[in-house]
C-alpha cells in the first residue's frame, strides 16, 4: 500500500515550445485506482514516464509514502509500467515474459515458476506458458503484459493506455479484469487514458489533464456535476454554457431567471446545464422552447432547443420524445441540481452555447 | 515439381561456379609433377600437405595468426560498432550524414590511397611490425560493415522493450543482455562474420603496417605462390578459403533462418 505524490512536476522536451508537463501537483492515495485523463498529447504518458523513471523531469518531485524517489533508477523505483503495446519479449515464451522481473530479482526457478503459474491463473492464461507471444491473440497478449508487471508486487502499477489497443469486446474485458485485480491486490494503480467513459466505468478517481496542468482531481461523478472549468466540462460531454448574473441563489441568465441549488457570490457567471437533467413536457411550463432538432444516439435522443434564441441541448429517453419534430412548442424545466455555476477563476467565453 | 528443379538446378550452378576455380589449387595439392598438356597429373602425393602442416612451413602457425588477429578485430569492431549503430539507427544528430559518409569512407577509398598516412602515425606510435597495429589497422575496412550492419539493425528495434525491462527490474547491463542482445544477435552475428572475413584476407594493411614481421596467411601463401611452389600454394590456398566457406553455411543459415539456400539446392 502506497501514497504517490507528484509536486511540481515539469518536463519540456528540448526544441518544445510548450512544456509537455507543467508544474503537476497530484496525490493518489494508497490502494486507490486512479485515471490520468486527458486528450492526446496532453502530457499523461510524459508524466506515467517521469513517475516510472524513464525520463527525467526538469523540475519537481516524486514521492512514494514520503520518499523521493526522483533520482532512483527506474528499477530501483518499485514502480511497474505497461505500455500502450503490450511488448512482450519475443524470444522468450509467455511463461518467461511473466516471469522476467523475478528472475531480474535473482529469485530461485522453482518459486519464478510458482509465482508465474499463479499469476497466469489470475489473469486467465492459465496453461498457456509455453507459448510463444506470437501464438497468443491481442487481448492474451496484453493480459500477459498485466500479469508481467503484477507479479512484481510492485508499490504502484503504472498503466498507459492498456485498453487502446483492444477492441471493443475484448476492452470491456480486459477493464473488468484491471478493475478486479486492483480491487484484489489493493494496488496503487495510475491508468492513464484518454477515454472518459473508460476512466468513469474503471476508476476511483479521475486526474484530468487538459494542456499539461491538472484540470480536476475529483470522483468520476465530480466530472459531471460539478466541473472545475468550462475545457472540463466540455471535456466530459458538457454542451450548454449560459452567460449571465449570479444574485443570491438565482441566476439571471439569456431567457430568464433560473433558481439555484443554493446561493453563489453575486456577480457575473458562467452556469452549464447537464443535457440529461432538462426535463420536457408537452404543456406550459417554467420556459417554452421550440424544438429544431432530434438525432437519435441509440440508448438517448438528443434533442435540440431554443429557448428564445439560446440553444440547448437535452438528452432524454427516445421513447419519450419520439413524437418532437422541429418546430414543436415544448415546456422546459431546469432543476436546480441540474446547474452548476463554473468557478469564477476560469476564462468567461460562453460564445457557442450549441458547441 | 517446376519450383524444386529449377532450385536444383540454381543450387548446382551456384556450387559449381563457387567449387570449380578451387579444383585446379585441389589437384595441385596432391600432384606430382602435372605439366601442359596434361589433363591429371602423372602421379599423386600428400607431400605438399605433409609439408604445409609441418612445423617447420609455419603455415599453421600463421593460420592461428590470421585467426587470432580476425577474431580481436571482429571484437573490437563490435564492441565500437554497436553503440555506433545504435546511434546512427535510432537517434537524429546534427552531422548524421558526414558521420555516415566519415564510417563509409573506408569501403569506398582504395586501400592504397589510406595505408601510407596510417603506416606514418602507427609508426609514430610504435606499433608498426606489431599484432596490435595490424589489428588497428585492420578495424578501418572492418568498421563500416559492422557499423552499417548495426545500423539497419537498430533502425527496426523499439527502444520501448528496453525501457519495459528497466521498469520490470531490469538494470541497464541486464536489459542489454537479457532484451537487446537477443534481438540484435542475429544482425549482429552477420555483421560480425563479415568483419572476420574482411580481417582475415587483408593483404595490403597487413604487408606495410606489419612489415613482413606479421605474417598472416594471405602473406604466407603469396610468398609461396610468388616461389613457384604449386603444391604447397594449393594446400595453403585451401587452409585459406576454409573460414570463408564456413562463414558462408553459417550465415546462409542465419540469413534464410534454415540451410535452404545451400542443403535445399543440392538435394538430389
Amino acid at each position: 500500500m502506497t501514497r504517490l505524490v507528484v509536486q511540481g512536476l515539469s518536463k519540456r522536451y528540448p526544441g518544445a515550445a510548450a512544456p509537455a508537463l507543467d508544474r503537476l501537483d497530484l496525490t493518489i492515495e494508497s490502494g486507490t485506482l486512479t485515471a490520468l485523463l486527458g486528450p492526446s498529447g496532453c502530457g499523461k504518458t510524459t508524466a506515467l514516464k517521469l513517475i516510472a523513471g524513464l525520463l527525467s523531469p526538469d523540475a519537481g518531485d516524486i514521492r512514494l509514502d514520503d520518499a523521493s524517489i526522483r533520482d532512483l533508477a527506474p528499477e530501483r523505483r518499485g514502480v511497474a509500467m505497461v505500455f500502450q503495446n503490450p511488448l512482450l519479449f519475443p524470444h522468450l515464451t509467455v511463461a518467461g515474459n511473466v516471469g522476467f522481473g523475478l528472475k531480474m530479482r535473482g529469485l530461485g526457478a522453482a518459486e519464478v515458476t510458482a509465482r508465474v503459474d499463479a499469476m497466469l491463473a489470475m489473469v486467465q492464461l492459465a496453461g498457456l506458458g509455453h507459448r510463444r507471444p506470437a501464438q497468443l491473440s491481442g487481448g492474451q497478449q496484453q493480459r500477459a503484459a498485466l500479469a508481467r508487471a503484477l507479479v512484481l508486487q510492485p508499490n504502484l502499477l503504472l498503466l498507459d493506455e492498456p485498453l487502446s489497443s483492444l477492441d471493443a469486446g475484448l476492452r470491456d474485458e480486459m477493464r473488468d479484469l484491471i478493475r478486479s485485480l486492483q480491487r484484489e491486490t489493493g494496488i496503487t494503480t495510475l491508468i492513464v487514458t484518454h477515454d472518459q467513459a473508460e476512466a468513469v466505468a474503471l476508476s476511483d478517481r479521475i486526474a484530468l489533464l487538459l494542456d499539461g496542468r491538472l484540470a480536476q482531481h475529483a470522483a468520476p461523478q465530480d466530472f459531471y456535476r460539478r466541473p472545475a472549468s468550462m475545457a472540463v466540462a466540455r471535456f466530459f460531454g458538457g454542451v450548454n454554457f449560459l452567460a449571465g448574473r449570479v444574485e443570491g441563489a438565482l441566476f439571471h441568465g439569456p431567457f430568464g431567471v433560473l433558481p439555484l441549488a443554493h446561493a453563489e457570490e453575486n456577480g457575473p457567471a458562467t452556469l452549464t446545464i447537464r443535457p440529461e437533467a432538462i426535463r420536457l413536457c408537452p404543456g406550459p411550463a417554467a420556459h417554452s422552447a421550440t424544438v429544431q432538432d432530434r438525432c437519435f444516439l441509440g440508448t438517448q435522443s438528443r434533442i435540440t432547443l431554443d429557448l428564445s434564441g439560446t440553444i440547448l441541448q437535452a438528452l432524454a429517453p427516445p421513447e419519450a420524445v419520439r413524437t418532437l419534430t422541429p418546430g414543436d412548442k415544448v415546456g422546459v424545466t431546469i432543476p436546480p441540481e441540474a446547474l452548476w455555476v463554473l468557478p469564477p477563476n476560469q476564462p468567461h467565453s460562453p460564445d457557442n452555447s450549441t458547441a | 515439381m517446376r519450383g524444386d528443379r529449377l532450385r536444383t538446378l540454381v543450387g548446382m550452378l551456384l556450387a559449381g561456379g563457387l567449387v570449380l576455380p578451387f579444383l585446379p589449387l585441389a589437384v595441385w595439392s596432391v600432384a606430382h609433377g602435372w605439366r601442359y598438356p596434361d589433363l591429371l597429373p602423372q602421379d599423386w602425393t600428400g607431400k605438399a600437405w605433409t609439408y604445409a602442416l609441418s612445423d617447420s612451413a609455419g603455415v599453421l602457425h600463421s593460420f592461428a595468426l590470421t585467426s587470432f588477429i580476425a577474431l580481436a578485430t571482429t571484437v573490437l569492431a563490435a564492441l565500437i560498432g554497436v553503440p555506433a549503430g545504435r546511434a546512427l539507427g535510432l537517434y537524429r544528430f546534427r552531422g548524421k550524414g558526414l558521420v555516415t559518409l566519415l564510417l563509409l569512407a573506408p569501403a569506398i577509398l582504395p586501400g592504397l590511397a589510406v595505408v601510407f598516412g596510417l603506416h606514418a602515425i602507427l609508426l609514430r606510435a610504435g606499433l608498426t611490425g606489431t599484432v596490435t597495429g595490424v589489428i588497428l589497422a585492420h578495424l578501418i575496412p572492418v568498421l563500416p560493415y559492422i557499423t552499417l550492419v548495426m545500423a539497419a539493425v537498430f533502425a527496426r528495434f523499439d527502444t520501448d522493450f528496453e525501457d519495459q525491462a528497466r521498469s520490470l527490474g531490469a538494470s541497464p547491463l541486464q536489459t542489454f543482455r537479457y532484451v537487446t542482445l537477443p534481438a540484435i544477435l542475429p544482425g549482429l552475428l552477420t555483421g560480425a562474420l563479415f568483419a572476420f572475413l574482411v580481417s582475415w584476407s587483408q593483404y595490403l594493411l597487413t604487408l606495410a603496417i606489419g612489415g613482413g614481421r606479421v605474417q598472416t596467411l594471405p602473406l604466407v601463401l603469396y610468398g609461396f605462390a610468388a616461389s613457384g611452389r604449386n603444391d604447397v600454394t594449393g594446400a595453403i590456398a585451401l587452409l585459406y578459403i576454409l573460414p570463408g566457406v564456413v562463414i558462408l553455411i553459417v550465415s546462409a543459415r542465419l540469413i534464410t533462418g534454415r540451410g535452404a539456400a545451400l542443403a535445399g539446392g543440392l538435394r538430389p
